[in-house]
């Protein structure tokens, strides 16, 4: 397996603030990798050092096995999707799609021809003589898939590409976005704060928090087993227990995580564990109800099918999950 | 306490005031016409009436015996106009024009993309500083005061003594055309003047411009493979050039009318705002003056047809 990225030990200081902090990462060629974390936490620092954007203050990174420190944005053949997509104002949608191979000095069929299939690929045919203010949010994302698509990159990073996009369109970009990346073989390394979006789209996903990584591992790693109570929190709002919930539980340990929807309002099963408390607060979500519950203090969140009907607030419960959900977590 | 309010409308304010706000909320046009109403006037009649009345004069002729003005009809003057002496006058003013105008870009644009991409707080304050003090000071101190720096005797030859380069000024001063006895007499010194009191209008646009440039455009031409270079070529210089473009009509139709500048410093040939000046004033030819005014006015509107027919105002 070839590694397409390589952080060994990255660090990106800016002055006092440590926006990337001894950061170790190793991206497989033709992975979907997701870097995962709330803003100001260093994802985004980290993608504009793939891109050579900025250089690293400390550590070593590679891209193909090829040093990367040093090396200018224009001459890694790293393409990025932009956040607000960064298309040229004055130029039509065609030259800005051909733009990369236009600066590499490509004659002007090809470079029309490549760009035209392009735009083809991300279904926006024809539409290579409009600028880029006549197209909508979501066009203009494609555009800018296309664009850097067209340099055929090794690597192509996308930083929140669908951030501006509305719920439904989201949804689809998604699902292309994973086929076009399934189809080309392309390594693409994504950049959102979005937990479900990095849950349902990576390979591998990197959770970010405060220049580090706290836990790197597949979609259901990080969503089942958060190694820390910032992943638990992040990936899905998992309950953490204390340490004396923990205890009352037979469990040795400072926090453990317990995801909503693992907990069920009934009595326990052969071997599952239970705690008792009162309802204090329910909400309607559709498919689900999440219900809160009050024990000895600690809130814990159930998300509980709607089918199962809502306990009137103040009225005790019990509340049942098995053991092997409880996952033990190391620190705060 | 409730803290939700007693009634959902408020009582109308009393008086004319607060009935006239309420009729400029329902009526907003009306705001805009009252607002916009007489600067509007200012413009129509005194500003472009006043312009208006003097290009008339041009088609006007005046009689070589009484030099008295002959209110008819006819192109003479124009004719006038294009005798060589004075195509002469107007082929000098807009070449130094042109000169001053691609300097004062070249000049311009770094400082312009300084400000714009890297000065930040107290830095971008001094530069704003820096490009508008001179705008503060007498036009006519500045222009004196360069004459003194560009004689003979001024601290620029001084300069160029205590560097050994002397033979270097005199070698320039030597050339046809743009030299002279001083550089204080020469073409060279009143390009040199006209480009510093013009900059802030050449730096100011560009800047404007540049600032409105996002950075992220520039990273995603450095990202498609673009150097430094292509990236100023295919998406800076672009997105800057109505900038650029705002810049040079200043400096371009401020040298095309200047009068001082070329009579304080430079050779005693005549620019177009001191042919206007003479004819208007000694030689009292109001419609050969009224005709050298036109000239700028045609010359501006074919560089302003010239400029958006390449494309400068595509980026607006």
């Amino acid at each position: 397996m070839t590694t397409a990225v390589l952080f060994d030990n990255v660090s990106r200081h800016f002055g006092a603030v440590r926006a990337v902090d001894r950061v170790n990462l190793q991206i497989a060629e033709g992975e979907f990798f997701a870097m995962l974390g709330p803003s100001g936490s260093g994802k985004t620092t980290c993608l504009r050092l793939m891109a050579g954007f900025e250089q690293p203050t400390g550590g070593h990174i590679e891209i193909f096995g090829e040093t990367a420190e040093g090396v200018p944005p224009y001459r890694r053949s790293v393409n990025t999707v932009f956040q607000d997509y960064a298309l040229f104002p004055h130029l039509s949608i065609l030259d800005n799609v051909a733009y990369g191979l236009m600066v590499k000095g490509a004659g002007r069929e090809e470079r029309r021809k490549s760009a035209e299939d392009a735009l083809a690929m991300v279904k926006l045919p024809g539409y290579g003589t409009r600028r880029p203010g006549q197209l909508s949010g979501g066009q203009r994302q494609r555009v800018a898939l296309a664009r850097a698509l067209v340099n055929k990159p090794k690597v192509l990073l996308l930083d929140e590409p669908l951030g501006a996009l509305d719920l439904k369109l989201r949804e689809q970009m998604q699902e292309e976005l994973k086929s076009l990346q399934k189809s080309l073989g392309i390594t693409f390394v994504f950049v959102t704060h979005d937990q479900g979006e990095a849950l349902s789209m990576a390979d591998r996903i990197a959770v970010f928090n405060e220049g580090r990584i706290q836990q790197l591992g597949s979609p259901e790693e990080v969503y089942n087993q958060p190694k820390t109570r910032f992943v638990a929190d992040f990936v899905g709002s998992s309950n953490v227990l204390s340490a004396r919930l923990c205890q009352k539980l037979g469990l040795r340990a400072a926090f453990a995580s317990l995801r909503p929807e693992a907990i069920a309002i009934a009595a326990p099963h052969n071997g599952a564990l239970s705690l008792s408390g009162t309802v204090v607060a329910q909400s309607f979500l559709g498919a689900t109800n999440r219900i809160v519950v009050d024990v000895d203090g600690a809130r814990i969140a159930v998300a509980s099918p709607a089918a199962h009907g809502i306990p009137s607030i103040g009225s005790p419960v019990t509340i049942s999950f098995a053991a092997r959900d409880l996952h033990p977590m190391e620190d705060a | 306490m409730t803290i939700v309010a007693e009634s959902s409308v408020l009582p109308e304010r009393r008086g004319t005031v607060g009935r006239l706000s309420d009729f400029l909320w329902r009526h907003p046009h009306m705001l805009l016409a009252v607002l916009l109403g007489p600067p509007l006037v200012w413009l129509g009649i005194v500003y472009l009436g006043s312009l208006f009345a003097l290009l008339l004069q041009s088609f006007f002729s005046i009689d070589d015996f009484s030099g008295l003005i002959n209110y008819e009809f006819t192109l003479a003057t124009y004719g006038q106009l294009l005798s060589e002496t004075n195509l002469d006058i107007i082929l000098r003013t807009v070449l130094m024009a042109a000169t001053v105008t691609l300097a004062s870009a070249l000049i311009a644009f770094p400082i312009a993309y300084y400000a714009a991409r890297y000065a930040r707080g107290k830095w971008k304050a001094l530069f704003y500083l820096g490009v508008m003090l001179p705008l503060w000071s007498s036009y006519l101190v500045k222009i004196y005061a360069w004459k003194l720096i560009l004689a003979k005797e001024g601290i620029l030859t001084w300069f160029f003594e205590k560097l050994n380069l002397l033979w270097l000024l005199d070698a320039w001063l030597a050339l046809p055309v743009v030299g002279g006895n001083s550089l204080s007499v020469s073409y060279t010194g009143t390009f040199i003047v006209f480009v510093y009191v013009w900059m802030p209008f050449m730096i100011l646009p560009i800047q404007a411009a540049l600032e409105r440039v996002p950075t992220n455009l520039i990273e995603a031409s450095s990202d498609l493979g673009g150097t430094p270079a292509q990236t100023f070529r295919y998406v800076l210089f672009p997105l800057a050039l109505p900038g650029i473009v705002a810049g040079s009509i200043f400096t371009f139709s401020l040298t095309l009318g200047d009068y001082i500048i070329p009579q304080i410093i430079g050779s005693s040939r005549l620019f177009i705002g001191q042919a206007v000046y003479a004819q208007q004033g000694t030689a009292g030819n109001i419609p050969l003056a009224a005709a050298f005014t036109v000239v700028p006015i045609v010359i501006m509107g074919a560089y302003l047809w010239m400029a958006k027919r390449m494309g400068a105002f595509d980026a607006l």
